[in-house]
């Protein structure tokens, strides 16, 4: 199982705690993650991606490992820790606003 | 006997306050989705227990929700808070996907207006300003966007389709974002007469529809901004708020950026009716709901002074539909007061009197329970006030 990390305003918004687990098909990738995680929480679609563009919002953000994997193409597989469930993929909020 | 509903939104969350008719003790309750900026909710007249709310975030973007039960649970339509796992078939309802409409079967390809420079900019969708259902269908609602578009969902709001012929009837290009955005922020809906829309838009002007949607005009003449390279331009203008009496179709009140302005004739041309009042600047308007003629206004200081003049907080209340103002200050502040009132903060109730309330961005919600004679704070410590909807129950 993939693990995900959702900033406070989603998981209030899907009604799910503070981390959540995910069943993917095939390569673990971003695009693999977030399609799981909008078809088992359909009310997230757009929070994060652009309905449109498929594009990520411009004040998120995904690290997993210690790593920024924000401007990785969305089909570049994530780390075998993530794949494997040890770690989980983070999804954060920009901090900004003041 | 009957209540009265007030619906709030904040930057920081949605509160709904609930008092019984004779509207002295009150109830709250929220803040119904903690953290997020709620621009604006709206009960419908056909199904008062249906409520559609507009939640926004610069981080996460636009969520509709929904409730039938008069705002105890919210649901996103079409998508169940216990309905997550998968399941086979066609995508479930997208209620938070607004995608303007370019095809050239129903809209035109336009995709640019103008920016703050004068240079083209493209149409990027932010946030949902303001929610008006129908008088009908509880299932049918109208969204006005920023940027400035116009969507109707027809099935509770799980699907939300453009009306694009506002942005491309032709003026479109020459639109510009006022200082807050370019919001569209005020649809008034006809009851007399289901093919007739009144919107407004920030900073391009205010227009009107006699067949549905399809076609729009702008109706701006009479307009006079001294801020805009021709000041009588058919579009450009920065209205801020436009109120009409469900009697009469044909009177609007407007307060633009600066003045306060009255159409006799649906909106074909105005004239100014400031009159006595102390600025003319402000964002809020709106019209008693017995009498056709008497119109609220709260004066606000400048444009670079969004504050009322001298820390007092007034009410001016005109019953001759404008021109001659008095100003309302019985239990309001009347010094060291420096709120703002925003454009969709203020409404009225339907009882005898006529209740009148509005929200301050210092997060008091006032009530008057005598049209405007006296006010007392319904709340005083909530976060900033984007809106102020009123429903009045059996």
């Amino acid at each position: 199982m993939i693990r995900v990390v959702l900033p406070g305003h989603l998981r209030a918004l899907a009604r799910v705690g503070p981390e959540i687990q995910l069943h993917v098909e095939g390569p673990v990738t971003q695009r693999s993650v977030l399609d799981a995680l909008e078809a088992q929480y359909p009310m997230l679609r757009g929070t994060i991606r652009d309905h449109v563009t498929q594009e990520r919002r411009p004040f998120l953000r995904f690290f997993a490992c210690a790593e920024d994997y924000s401007l990785e193409p969305p089909d570049t597989p994530l780390p075998d820790a993530v794949a494997s469930g040890a770690e989980p993929l983070l999804i954060i909020g920009a901090i900004a606003g003041g | 006997m009957s209540k009265v509903r007030v619906l709030v939104g904040t930057r920081k969350g949605a509160f709904v306050l609930t008092t019984d008719g004779k509207r002295q003790k009150w109830e709250v309750s929220g803040p119904h989705f903690a953290g997020w900026e709620m621009y604006h909710l709206k009960g419908s007249p056909a199904d008062p227990n249906r409520i559609y709310a507009s939640q926004t975030s610069g981080w996460f973007g636009q969520i509709i929700q929904r409730s039938d039960d008069g705002g105890k649970t919210w649901t996103q339509p079409g998508t169940p808070p216990d309905e997550k796992d998968p399941k086979p078939g066609p995508p479930k309802g997208e209620s938070n996907k607004f995608v303007y409409d370019t095809s050239a079967e129903t809209g035109k390809p336009l995709t640019t207006h103008m920016w703050y420079d004068g240079t083209q900019h493209p149409w990027e969708f932010k946030r949902v300003w303001h929610l008006e259902p129908s008088f009908t269908d509880p299932d049918t609602v109208y969204a006005g966007v920023e940027d400035a578009g116009i969507f109707r969902s027809t099935d509770g709001g799980k699907n939300w389709k453009e009306l694009a012929g506002l942005r491309g009837h032709g003026t479109g290009p020459r639109w510009q974002p006022g200082a807050g955005g370019m919001c569209l922020h005020t649809i008034i809906l006809d009851k007399s007469d289901p093919k007739r829309i009144y919107i407004a838009i920030s900073a391009a002007g205010a227009f009107r529809t006699d067949d549905g949607g399809k076609t729009w005009k702008p109706i701006n003449k009479g307009l006079y901004s001294q801020y805009i390279p021709e000041p009588t331009a058919e579009v450009g203008h920065c209205v801020h708020h436009v109120a009409m009496h469900p009697s009469r179709p044909n009177v609007l009140f407007m307060q633009k950026h600066w003045d306060v302005m009255r159409s006799d004739n649906a909106g074909d041309s105005w004239k100014e009716v400031s009159g006595n009042l102390p600025t003319d600047f402000g964002f809020v308007i709106d019209v008693h709901a017995h009498e056709p003629e008497t119109i609220y206004v709260v004066p606000i200081k400048s444009d670079g002074e969004h504050f009322p003049i001298d820390g007092k907080l007034r009410v001016y209340r005109s019953k001759s539909g404008g021109n001659e103002w008095e100003a309302l200050t019985k239990g309001l502040p009347q010094k060291d007061c420096y709120v703002n009132i925003l454009r969709d903060a203020m409404a009225v109730d339907s009882l005898d009197k006529c209740g009148v309330y509005f929200g301050t961005t210092g997060g008091q919600v006032y009530g008057s329970a005598d049209a405007g004679d006296s006010w007392t704070p319904i709340v005083e410590h909530l976060p900033a006030v984007l809106s102020v909807e009123v429903q009045t129950l059996p």
